[in-house]
């Protein structure tokens, strides 16, 4: 069967070569690298505005930031028909094309968030390295700890009071340049469906700018929803180990803490939230009021086939709901969490409708085509294109997330900034 | 210890060293060594379609299909044609059943989701075949979107898609206005229509115009004055499809409407 053709369903006159072609897991690609983009400017408004609210926010942020930039390229080597060619990416880059600038855009992020991660983490690193440095008889399990740790401190023991506050400098050079480069990251995202001009629904300059604002709403409303789950389990975990363990906090002072950040959060979570909607709806507008050529084919779509999809799961669900959740006075936890997973369903649904709409009619213009994702796979190319490879992409950065925060722990850390 | 100073010295003083047998290298575009050999092409190939002398039979779909081993019926194919039925109320009807492979059978349009409009007789107002290929534009999108330069444009102006490096990302096809990209069922990589290329450099016609028993296709080359398709299209009154995407299409159309999607 030829690609495609298993999740197509053509309706009046579409060209016989026709598909969809980008199915959801381009969806999820531009979903997750939103997502770490979103969760770096979350810990940069700390870093470089000083925003003092954000502290407690800002550290988890870097850290799960930096789990999800192994996830981001991941849907896009499950997508690629060759995907050991995708190093070609890297190796002959063709730089007329936005994919090309992928290699030197991600791999430039890569060391601004690493090296950051670095030295805000210096001085754990030497802590834990330097005792068992001394320590004698270190067993297997303490080897591998010394060497990974040892490694990571780069050879540098210096924690002095004056190199700590060098460190400092360094991080708020690097969240500082990390913003335009994380915003480019995404917006290119955005460049790469606002540059086809043989889509009509895709095609606007607006579209980088409007994958910016959503990248950091959808961003900040994930690391809400991780550090809610993450305090409430300390919470759980200070309850029941409050006998063994004296020094840990107390389950109020955790819950104090956490809704003191989660309120702050959430304010900037409603500016970038209005942000995006706007950019949105006056790039609907202008189409209407412009409506050149391709706007019949368009309409039809956008008020018609796709209507439920995009004003109610997206704009009513998605956004209007969560918009109003957060406004209303007197916030709780509770209410957060059912807000922020109405956020990021209405950014998941804001991609979905540009990469599955913008493929939901045909190039003449006089055709739809409508998307089944496979649900229950039959083979590799169903399973990866299908529910099974979103959810794997999905649900990929919480087992990362836990793995990497074994070396960068994010609560608990003896004061160092 | 080095101070500040020094090492900025330092660097601007290395820094430039190495820069003075550096400027001895060239980065060397392989397009331009090429035209350094030979001079600018002599042949840019174009395409003709008469649509008023296609009737629609499919002979150029099925030769396309065994010449360039589209697999026959897969439901891609490199080049196809479309039927356009105009009524006296003022509908336009198209299809293009399996890119008209098989010729149009029968009356009835063909209008997706297993539905079919047979259409009166006395109804139509006009009626008309057009055939579809790659255009070979002037200024390919299709290449431009290439992240790894696997897809190129020949000197002669074809534009081919090498299938050893092509990583099979879609953004070929995505780009492409004419939706004459898909990716081919066996070797899973971008496919195309590229004039049938292996026959054209060596003297013959493309299967598709051998196969037309009408001459509704027809290949030149457009910088020759002497060359047929060159006079009619020099000449005569031609069309080229979407011309608004800027691609600048070198398949030019004799009888092209309005209606043509």
């Amino acid at each position: 069967m030829v690609h495609g053709e298993y999740w197509t369903i053509k309706e009046l006159f579409v060209y016989p070569n026709e598909y969809i072609y980008w199915s959801v897991q381009i969806v999820m690609y531009p979903f997750m690298t939103g997502l770490v983009a979103g969760a770096f400017v979350l810990s940069s408004l700390y870093h470089v505005f000083g925003i003092k609210q954000l502290k407690e926010m800002a550290r988890f942020a870097l850290v799960f930031s930096f789990a999800l930039l192994f996830v981001a390229p991941m849907p896009i080597v499950l997508h690629l028909q060759y995907p050991l060619r995708g190093i070609n990416v890297f190796m002959t880059p063709h730089f007329t094309s936005a994919i090309a600038a992928f290699g030197i855009v991600f791999s430039t992020y890569g060391a601004i968030v690493a090296s950051e991660l670095w030295f805000l983490y210096r001085k754990h690193f030497v802590e834990i390295a330097l005792p068992l440095k001394e320590k004698q008889d270190k067993g297997l399990l303490e080897w591998l700890k010394f060497f990974v740790f040892c490694s990571l401190t780069l050879g540098v023991y210096d924690i002095s009071e004056e190199t700590l506050k060098k460190d400092e400098k360094a991080i708020r050079v690097l969240a500082a340049v990390g913003i335009p480069v994380a915003c480019f990251l995404h917006g290119y995202a955005g460049f790469i469906f606002g540059s086809v001009k043989a889509n009509a629904l895709w095609m606007t300059p607006l579209m980088p700018v409007i994958f910016i604002m959503s990248a950091i709403v959808s961003g900040i409303a994930l690391c809400m929803l991780t550090y809610i789950i993450t305090m409430e389990l300390r919470k759980w975990l200070s309850d029941r180990k409050k006998g063994t363990y004296p020094r840990l906090q107390s389950k109020e002072e955790i819950a104090g803490v956490e809704v003191s950040v989660i309120r702050m959060t959430a304010r900037y979570l409603l500016m970038f939230l209005v942000l995006a909607i706007t950019l949105e709806l006056l790039d609907l507008i202008f189409r209407g009021y412009t409506a050149v050529k391709s706007w019949d084919v368009l309409r039809s779509v956008i008020y018609g086939k796709d209507f439920v999809d995009i004003f109610i799961l997206q704009y009513t669900i998605g956004n209007l709901v969560p918009f109003i959740l957060f406004l209303l006075p007197g916030l709780t936890i509770r209410r957060t969490v059912l807000g922020v997973c109405l956020v990021l369903f209405g950014v998941f649904m804001m991609r979905w409708n540009v990469v599955i709409g913008g493929q939901a009619f045909s190039l003449s213009f006089a055709g739809y085509m409508h998307y089944h994702l496979p649900i229950i796979p039959h083979d590799w190319e169903t399973f990866k294109e299908g529910l099974g490879g979103a959810l794997l992409i999905g649900l990929m950065p919480f087992p990362l997330f836990w793995v990497i925060s074994r070396i960068f722990p994010v609560f608990n850390l003896k004061e160092t900034h | 210890m080095i101070n500040r100073r020094d090492f900025l010295k330092n660097a601007v003083k290395g820094a430039a060293g190495m820069a003075l047998p550096l400027a001895a290298f060239e980065i060397v575009n392989p397009k331009k060594l090429f035209a350094d050999k030979s001079e600018a092409s002599k042949v840019r190939w174009v395409f003709l379609v008469d649509t008023y002398k296609c009737v629609g039979c499919g002979m150029c779909v099925k030769a396309c299909k065994n010449e360039n081993e589209i697999p026959y019926d897969a439901n891609v194919t490199r080049t196809w044609v479309e039927r356009y039925v105009m009524t006296k109320d003022g509908k336009t009807f198209a299809d293009t059943p399996k890119g008209a492979r098989d010729g149009f059978i029968t009356s009835k349009i063909d209008l997706g989701l297993g539905k079919f409009q047979d259409i009166k007789k006395e109804n139509i107002e006009k009626a008309f075949f057009v055939p579809k290929l790659c255009n070979q534009c002037e200024n390919p999108p299709c290449v431009q979107v290439c992240p790894v330069g696997a897809t190129y444009q020949m000197p002669d102006g074809v534009v081919m898609v090498d299938r050893s490096w092509c990583i099979g990302c879609g953004y070929c096809i995505m780009g492409c206005p004419y939706g004459v990209r898909f990716f081919h069922p066996i070797y899973h990589t971008a496919e195309k229509c590229n004039f049938c290329y292996h026959r054209i450099t060596k003297g013959m016609k493309p299967a598709c115009v051998e196969a037309c028993p009408f001459g509704a296709r027809q290949i030149g080359n457009i910088k020759d004055p002497n060359d047929p398709v060159t006079k009619i299209i020099r000449t005569e009154r031609v069309g080229i499809l979407k011309e608004e995407f800027g691609t600048k299409p070198q398949v030019y159309y004799l009888g092209l409407d309005r209606e043509v999607k």
